[in-house]
């Protein structure tokens, strides 16, 4: 049944369906809502479990690290400066193998200080071991925690799992949205079985150190198992997709592509607009099309180089900037590397950065560019304030 | 053998790092002025000093030398001498 | 009573020959018995009883990171908690991991209070990384990182004082010890693990390659601090001191002497001013802890 929920509060209604032993979180703007709500249902009972409220996103994220290791299935969520303070847990938590799932309600980061919408705080975390999953909307990114849990915990991926949403965009907007009930997400996602844990009957040590005989060889296994994460978020959306009619199989998703001369290729919730605006260029005779990038990590090569075969240009929509690079943005590169051997062009642009609207007038833009061959740049910058 | 996930192992294999091919000096112990207070067992690092039948036993796979043994020994009854390999 | 018979620390680990923090391992683990978890930070015990596969803990044991020991364990203890698990927890990390760089996950976790031991293994300097000054560093002590040179008489800093700042916290049991007294040791962790709470434990590890003294000597130069008052062992409840170990105090210019990280203060000649300063230190201790033997007693 749908409900007209507030994205943030939906996400809490899944991180309680997952039924999580301990929760562990530091309030961060846009992130907040979530961890209210949350704190919420362990007051009034509705979920039981252990919530602790730390002193910083270092400490929670290392408390998820020791009870995950003990057993327990966690949860965190976070946002920017926050994942950045975070960053080093971030990629120890991949490391040392434990599956913890954490949203990212994305915000830009400082300096300057803002505290709107890009993607550059999970973006920047693209390396640390975590598959990443980005929502288009509150029912999407609702539904990627439930699959975010089954893929991480399957014993040949063992990794954790960043959602990622929009912040405010979709962290603080209210949508319809069905939230499955308590049964059928016990169906979907059965206990926590930990391959292996901290266990006074059972002795072991985790996270011991490797000297260089053995830590480029954990670095590859760590890196095998992220590739497995995709076949089991594909296998957990698939099933997801059966039990809910909501199929998310697909790393990616294609809106318009028959014949497409231009496609955009976009995260999270401008997808929506440019769907829109891809509505109206096709009504106008611009053959436009979306391959929307629902996983980022690991990168979904070959889909995409599957979904994009024969479009002439692509424009790479990034809300993020890798300052220094040749193309801008950190998306465009790896798009075009799936692409290597063929002729289709590929451009960055960044946009949206610290919260610039994007309209779609700009994904209209944005296409003339690229159907010109001029890319990888800032779009939409003020001029008359440089 | 496989990795073990997240650089986790079972306890056991410590063992095979022979510590005592370290050592320069070794101690030897005098057992007609050992008291047995056990004040050498407790204070080795390396868990290598142990008591059997009334005997001060030193494991020399793994004993390092040190000398703390011969040192906290109140009753002189440990020295350490030059080990010849 | 656990059983104290219990080697719950391998041999084979690679640490230095007569290791002040290879001591406390081992009679840590005499003192919380086998139904325990061990969480450690970063640093010279990480590393030389975990290399991978060769893990002289027989007991569960994890390591995340330099700084975030306390909050793992709290992780750990809120796990436990939640499945009516009986394991302690007990935290095990050096003087950098806890006077600097741990401060902020320290003091989440005993403002918390979970019910966690956290024992410092105070060697004095980050030995791992060598011999760099810390927080727990003592006033005067050469460091690499605070040499003596001709306009230093090495760290100009005071220790940091740790256990009162967990005391501030409300910890239920705050204590000192030292690997000098093995049995003092045993007994503060078991009860410790036994306290409800956070509780935290001091213990000095005497390190002979950063403090420069010969390794048989390690237990010897902890009997010499405590006997001179620059550590002090003693035991508090809720913030009160309920015990102090009394000592036939001696000047502190012997325990300086032993050590070349102090050498600087007597050669050429004695730095009597600096010495006078150091004794100053050994005073305040003997007061504020009252260990002092009478001579009417």
């Amino acid at each position: 049944m749908l409900q007209i929920m507030e994205g943030s509060h939906a996400v809490a209604e899944a991180a309680k369906l997952c039924r999580p032993e301990v929760v562990s979180a530091y309030p961060i703007t846009p992130q907040t809502h979530i961890v209210e709500r949350l704190a919420e249902m362990v007051a009034d009972g509705e979920l039981d479990a252990e919530y602790l409220c730390v002193d910083s996103e270092l400490s929670a994220l290392s408390v998820c690290i020791g009870s995950s290791a003990a057993g327990s299935r966690v949860y965190s969520a976070t946002s920017s400066q926050g994942l950045m303070l975070m960053a080093e847990v971030v990629f120890n938590v991949a490391g040392m193998r434990q599956p913890i799932v954490m949203s990212i309600a994305n915000r830009a980061l400082g300096a300057p200080l803002s505290i709107w919408n890009d993607q550059q705080d999970s973006i920047s975390l693209r390396d640390a071991g975590w598959f990443h999953l980005y929502g288009e909307d509150v029912q999407e990114m609702t539904d990627q925690h439930f699959i975010a849990y089954k893929a991480a915990e399957q014993h040949d991926v063992l990794l954790p799992g960043f959602v990622c949403f929009d912040g405010f965009i979709l962290s603080h907007t209210y949508e319809p949205v069905d939230i499955p009930s308590q049964e059928e997400i016990d169906a979907f996602l059965p206990p926590y079985v930990p391959y292996n844990k901290l266990d006074a009957k059972a002795p072991i040590s985790m996270g011991m150190y490797a000297t260089p005989d053995y830590y480029m060889e954990f670095r590859y296994e760590t890196d095998q198992a992220l590739q497995r994460a995709g076949d089991a978020i594909s296998a957990a959306g698939k099933e997801f997709g059966e039990m809910f009619g909501r199929d998310y199989s697909g790393h990616t998703e294609s809106y318009r592509m028959d014949d497409a001369d231009v496609a955009f290729v976009a995260l999270g919730s401008i997808c929506g607009t440019v769907k829109d605006a891809i509505d109206e260029m096709r009504a106008d005779g611009i053959k436009a099309g979306l391959v929307k990038i629902r996983t980022f990590r690991p990168f979904p090569a070959a889909e995409l180089a599957k979904a994009l075969a024969g479009v002439p240009k692509v424009a790479v929509l990034e809300k993020n900037i890798s300052l220094g690079s040749a193309m801008k943005g950190a998306v465009g590169p790896e798009v075009k590397d799936a692409l290597t051997g063929t002729a289709i062009e590929v451009y960055s642009y960044v946009i949206g950065l610290g919260g610039r609207d994007i309209r779609k007038k700009d994904i209209r833009a944005i296409a003339a560019l690229a159907e010109k061959g001029v890319g990888n740049m800032f779009y939409g910058l003020r001029t008359e304030v440089l | 053998m496989a990795l073990r996930i997240g650089c986790a192992a079972a306890p056991g294999r410590a063992q095979d790092n022979k510590t005592g091919s370290w050592r320069v000096f070794m101690p030897v112990v005098d057992m007609e002025k050992c008291i047995l207070c056990g004040t050498c067992i407790l204070s080795c690092p390396e868990t290598s000093v142990s008591e059997k039948d009334g005997q001060i036993l030193f494991d020399l796979d793994f004993c390092k030398g040190c000398g703390v043994c011969a040192n906290e020994c109140r009753a002189e009854a440990i020295t350490m001498i030059q080990e010849e390999k | 009573m656990v059983d104290k018979s219990l080697e719950l620390f391998d041999c084979g680990h690679r640490a230095c020959g007569g290791c002040g923090p290879a001591m406390l391992a081992r009679l840590m683990l005499k003192g919380t018995g086998e139904d325990v978890i061990v969480v450690a930070s970063t640093g010279c015990m990480e590393v030389f009883s975990t290399p991978y596969p060769e893990t002289a803990w027989k007991v569960p044991w994890i390591h995340s990171l330099f700084e975030n020991a306390a909050a793992v364990a709290s992780g750990v203890e809120a796990s436990l908690k939640h499945n009516n698990r009986t394991e302690k927890v007990v935290c095990i990390c050096g003087d950098g991991a806890t006077f600097d760089i741990g401060m902020l996950c320290i003091s989440g976790a005993f403002e918390r209070g979970h019910d966690i031991t956290y024992i410092c293994y105070d060697n004095e300097a980050y030995m791992n990384t060598g011999i760099q000054r810390s927080g727990a560093t003592p006033y005067d002590a050469s460091t690499t990182t605070s040499p003596a040179g001709k306009k230093s008489m090495g760290n100009s800093l005071p220790k940091k004082d740790m256990p009162q700042i967990l005391n501030a916290h409300g910890a239920s049991y705050v204590a000192t010890a030292s690997v000098a007294y093995p049995m003092d040791v045993m007994k503060k962790v078991e009860k410790a693990v036994n306290t409800p709470g956070a509780c935290y434990l001091q213990v000095h590890t005497p390190c002979s390659t950063g403090w420069g003294f010969d390794g048989s000597k390690t237990i010897e130069i902890g009997k010499q601090a405590i006997e001179c008052g620059l550590w002090v062992n003693y035991e508090m409840e809720y913030g009160e001191l309920k015990a102090s170990k009394k000592v036939r105090r001696v000047p502190v210019d012997g325990y300086l002497k032993a050590q070349k990280r102090f050498r600087h203060l007597f050669k050429p000649q004695p730095v009597t001013e600096e010495i006078a300063k150091i004794q100053a230190i050994a005073d305040a201790n003997a007061a504020k802890y009252g260990i002092d033997i009478q001579l009417n007693e």
